[in-house]
């Protein structure tokens, strides 16, 4: 191991609290973003053990009833708005400028705001335990239950205004991603060239503006109904539930690329450089995410074909929601090119890349399954869904996460991970994974209905549900290797330098961590991976 | 790094601590409270036209769906292996393929369209006008129990739904709260039950049995209760049962039934009916015949008259959150013994 007592680069910066919570420096948001999401990672996977304990036999009593629903809605909620699609903004902080050769975000100060109203959020939501209950309605918390007449009490009202400041923090941030690529990337890099995970945080930057309003009114209607007596949603007051459903998941389905496509953007950044392949098919990619972005936003009632829509609604949804499927095949193919080929290196980057392409294959073929009609009737809200749906989040999205922590650990700390440690936390990760959700697609059939906080015996699901309280219980124990890991790494991981693993991009072109304003000298490009280009003179003509 | 070994240790540790919890908590008494179990409600076993229709198609997908997966997964693998650890400078350098995008794009594309045409024509069959003289049968959700009505045969009842084999059932869906799922796994697909309309879905069924059921859209703190049961009969057995449940029951006889009736009256008719008394009660399940069911308060118990003390004593302790309230400081155990005699009579 290298000597704890090397001076790492870019050590000149004023560090010490006061600089942390004044700083406008993107690398720093970013550092924020991702140390405040993952210790929301943490609680929301205590919630999920909390899940899993109560539902590990038939007619436990782990917790009530009513503190289960707690739970659960909490941690779908954490999962999504404070982990996920926060975690893929911190990466964006931090790396876009870095990848488009800029000093800084384009709205230094609005990032700052975005952070601070994320971490907001997330304290009013997870407040609302200790100030009379949680919000207790599931993160879809569809109307009348999430009105006053049937959820008295405050804690849907934390929810609403926790999403509301989360909201607000994910269009800024949007903003601001757009106008740093279109207005700031170095000279000579076009914006058809941009290095993949940036063009992913265009493409998701773009959904999040378009989608995000209409969450937006939702919550504000539903706060209006249960605190100022609208009736927006009431149905004796002239109102309709689906109402709610309908702005919801104009939202929240768009919301599940948000979560996914910033995620393929690191793994369409690890799979080439430990391949030492350029990425295949980058147009392919590339627009393939665009096509996505469009035709998520023609998906989002395929969550409501159980609520007695007219056969010609269900079958428009069913047949969008079908078309998707076609850009998602595109880029696993392209991914698999990339590697055919290549010169492998399986480090753990690598292998969470790997993972994510062979546990997100899984996701993608169970989401077809769920656009059949006749099949989603049957296994529509059971843990068929809770399966598919954590193939797709945690399966294809934090494996993407891990991959990227891997990968660019080193350029944001100055050392790298220990791999011996990241590989038991990979196959520890796969496994448990897998043994955890797998199962459950056969729960769903076998009739088990999702968000049940107990279940009789003799229904046949005792024992995979045992299995899947095993797997819980051994991510956690993977996921507490890598923090191990991590903190190790931090103060006596191997010395990273600027290059660790021969990137292409720019970020590897300054130092670990890169100094305050980013480059000494603003880079000049030419092409896609500007110093895989520098590095094989000879390779001039592929490029 | 010697880690190895402790990383072991802990791994089976926590492996036998989680199984040994489940076993752990199964000790002791059989449970007489615990919710009844409905067996293994699986959508492919199914015991209707509707769920055969959904079933067939599943296996359809699901043999199309597998060889997607071992297909990518497999070319995934192999790419894995075959191209792991070479020197760097034998990577080609290519950057695509317009002939294999092309393929790649049109195959799965091809492969869906197919799955579409068999889609629609399943929902088509699923939802096609009911032929001949079905039965018709009105679900009414409620926080946390379901509420089933023959609208044609003047019967009201609850928790447990019987219907004819043979005959296509016609439902509509009704919520007088919150949306429910309505959802009988061997039967039919979900059909959501969301206050101020009114859905409708059909089904017959080809099997005489009991199937499990349970609402599937989360209704608030219970329910994971809000189960029920569907029994198919014979048509001729069907026709006995509406009869008996046409007729009022006798009025009670004996002490304790006859002043159990009289508490019942004062105390429960608010929310309860039974036929051929002044109770008219709508909040709660119809009790006309509660005591020919099998079981009370949505599956959660079975229907044993120690059962039905416990639950009319303190529901809330059974299913917290139920808008049934605590009786136990309002009546005395001898009024709890007359009622319970009353229901008794109720079949
Ligand atoms: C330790 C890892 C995890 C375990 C064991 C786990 C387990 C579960 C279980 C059992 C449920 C169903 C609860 C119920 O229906 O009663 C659930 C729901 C959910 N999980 Fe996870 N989960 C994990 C990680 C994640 C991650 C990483 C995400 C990422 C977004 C996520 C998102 C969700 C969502 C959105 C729901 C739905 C909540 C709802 O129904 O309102 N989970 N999880
Ligand atoms: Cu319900």
């Amino acid at each position: 191991m290298a000597t704890a007592s090397h001076t790492l680069p870019g050590a000149g910066a004023p560090t010490g609290l006061l600089s942390w919570l004044t700083t406008v420096d993107h690398k720093k948001i970013g550092i924020l973003y991702l140390y405040t999401t993952f210790f929301f990672f943490i609680i929301g996977g205590l919630e999920a053990l909390t899940v899993r304990t109560q539902l590990a036999w038939s007619n436990l009593k782990f917790i009530s009833a009513d503190l289960y629903n707690q739970v659960f809605t909490m941690h779908g909620t954490t999962m999504i708005f404070l982990v996920v699609v926060p975690i893929l903004a911190g990466f964006g902080n931090y790396f876009v400028p870095l990848l488009i050769g800029a000093r800084d975000m384009a709205f230094p100060k609005l990032n700052m705001l975005s952070y601070w109203l994320l971490l907001a959020g997330g304290i009013v939501l997870n407040a609302s335990f200790l100030l009379g209950g949680a919000p207790n309605a599931g993160w879809t918390s569809y109307a009348p239950l999430s009105t006053a007449v049937y959820s008295q009490g405050t804690s849907i009202d934390f929810w609403i205004i926790g999403l509301l400041l989360g909201g607000t923090s994910s269009t800024l941030g949007a903003i601001n991603f757009l106008v740093t690529t279109i207005t700031m990337r170095c000279p000579g890099m076009k914006m058809t060239e941009l290095p993949m995970f940036a063009w992913s945080m265009v493409v998701t930057s773009v959904m999040v503006l378009f989608s995000t309003p209409m969450i937006t009114v939702a919550l504000l209607l539903l706060f209006l109904d249960r605190n100022f007596g609208t009736v927006y949603f009431s149905v004796p007051g002239g109102g309709d539930p689906l109402i709610w459903q309908n702005l919801f998941w104009f939202y929240s389905h768009p919301a599940v690329y948000i979560m996914v496509l910033p995620a393929m953007g690191i793994i369409s950044e690890v799979l080439p450089v430990f391949s030492r392949k350029p990425l295949f098919g980058y147009q392919f990619i590339a627009w393939s995410s665009v096509f996505i972005m469009i035709l998520g936003f023609s998906v989002w009632a395929h969550h409501m074909f159980q609520v007695g829509s007219p056969l010609q609604v269900d079958t428009f949804f069913a047949t969008a929601s079908m078309i998707i499927a076609v850009p998602t095949g595109i880029k696993i193919f392209n991914w698999i090119g990339t590697m055919w080929g290549g010169a492998l290196k399986l480090t753990t980057a690598m292998l969470f890349a790997i993972g994510f392409i062979a546990m997100f294959v899984i996701g993608g073929i169970t989401g077809v399954s769920l656009a059949i009609v006749p099949i989603n009737w049957q296994v529509h809200d059971t843990y068929y869904v809770v399966g598919h749906l954590h193939y797709v989040l945690f399966g294809g999205s934090m494996f993407g996460i891990f991959s990227g922590l891997y990968y660019w650990g080193p350029k944001i700390t100055g050392r790298k991970l220990n791999e011996t440690l990241g590989k038991w936390h990979f196959w520890l990760h796969t496994l448990g994974f897998n043994l955890t959700f797998f199962g459950m697609h056969i729960l769903g059939l076998l009739g088990m209905p999702r968000r049940i906080y107990t279940y009789a015996s003799g229904q046949g699901w005792d024992v995979l549900n045992l299995i899947s309280t095993i797997g819980a219980f051994t991510i956690a124990f993977s996921v507490l290797l890598f923090i191990v890991n991590w903190f190790v790494s931090l103060r006596s991981g191997e010395v990273a330098g600027d290059d660790p693993w021969g990137g292409a991009t720019l970020e590897w072109a300054t130092s670990s961590p890169p100094p305050v304003h980013n480059f000494d000298k603003v880079p000049t490009v030419k092409g896609l991976n500007p110093l895989w280009a520098d590095a094989h003179p000879g390779e001039q003509s592929h490029y | 790094m010697k880690i190895r070994r402790p990383l072991i240790i802990i791994a089976i540790a926590l492996f036998v601590l989680l199984v040994a919890l489940p076993v752990m908590a199964q000790q002791g008494e059989p449970c007489t409270t615990c919710p009844v179990s409905f067996d293994t409600p699986s959508v492919l076993d199914p015991a209707s036209d509707y769920a055969a229709e959904s079933a067939k198609l599943f296996w359809f997908v699901f043999w199309i769906a597998t060889g997607v997966f071992v297909l990518v997964e497999t070319l995934l693998i192999v790419a894995v292996f075959r191209f792991r650890n070479r020197p760097a400078s034998e990577a080609v350098q290519i950057h695509g393929n317009t002939k294999l995008e092309i393929l790649w794009t049109s195959i799965p594309a091809l492969i869906l369209v197919v799955l579409l045409g068999f889609t629609l024509r399943s929902m088509a069959v699923i939802r096609a006008p009911v032929k001949g003289e079905p039965l018709k049968v009105v679900a009414v959700g409620h926080q946390w129990w379901w509420e089933f009505q023959y609208p044609d045969l003047g019967v009201i009842t609850a928790n447990q739904m019987i219907v004819p084999v043979g005959q296509p059932i016609e439902m509509e869906l009704r919520s007088v709260d919150v949306q429910h799922g309505f959802w009988a796994p061997q039967l039919f697909g979900k059909m959501d039950a969301v206050p101020g309309r009114t859905n409708r879905m059909s089904f017959t069924v080809t099997e005489a049995g009991e199937y499990g059921a349970q609402c599937t859209q989360m209704c608030g703190e219970q329910h994971a209760q809000m189960r029920f049961q569907i029994i198919a009969t014979p048509a001729g057995e069907f026709q006995t049962w509406a009869a008996g449940q046409q007729q009022v029951p006798p009025p009670p006889e004996g002490e304790a039934a006859v002043r159990g009736q009289e508490i019942f009256l004062l105390r429960c008719s608010a929310c309860h009916t039974v036929g051929g008394t002044v109770a008219a009660g709508r909040v709660g399940p119809n009790l006309t015949h509660v005591s020919g069911r099998d079981f009370i308060a949505g599956g959660i118990m079975p229907r044993t008259d120690d059962n039905l003390r416990q639950w009319v004593q303190n529901a809330p302790s059974f299913k917290p959150g139920t808008l049934m309230p605590d009786f136990s400081i309002i009546l005395s155990p001898q009024d709890m013994t007359d009622i319970v005699a009353y229901l008794s009579t109720l079949k």
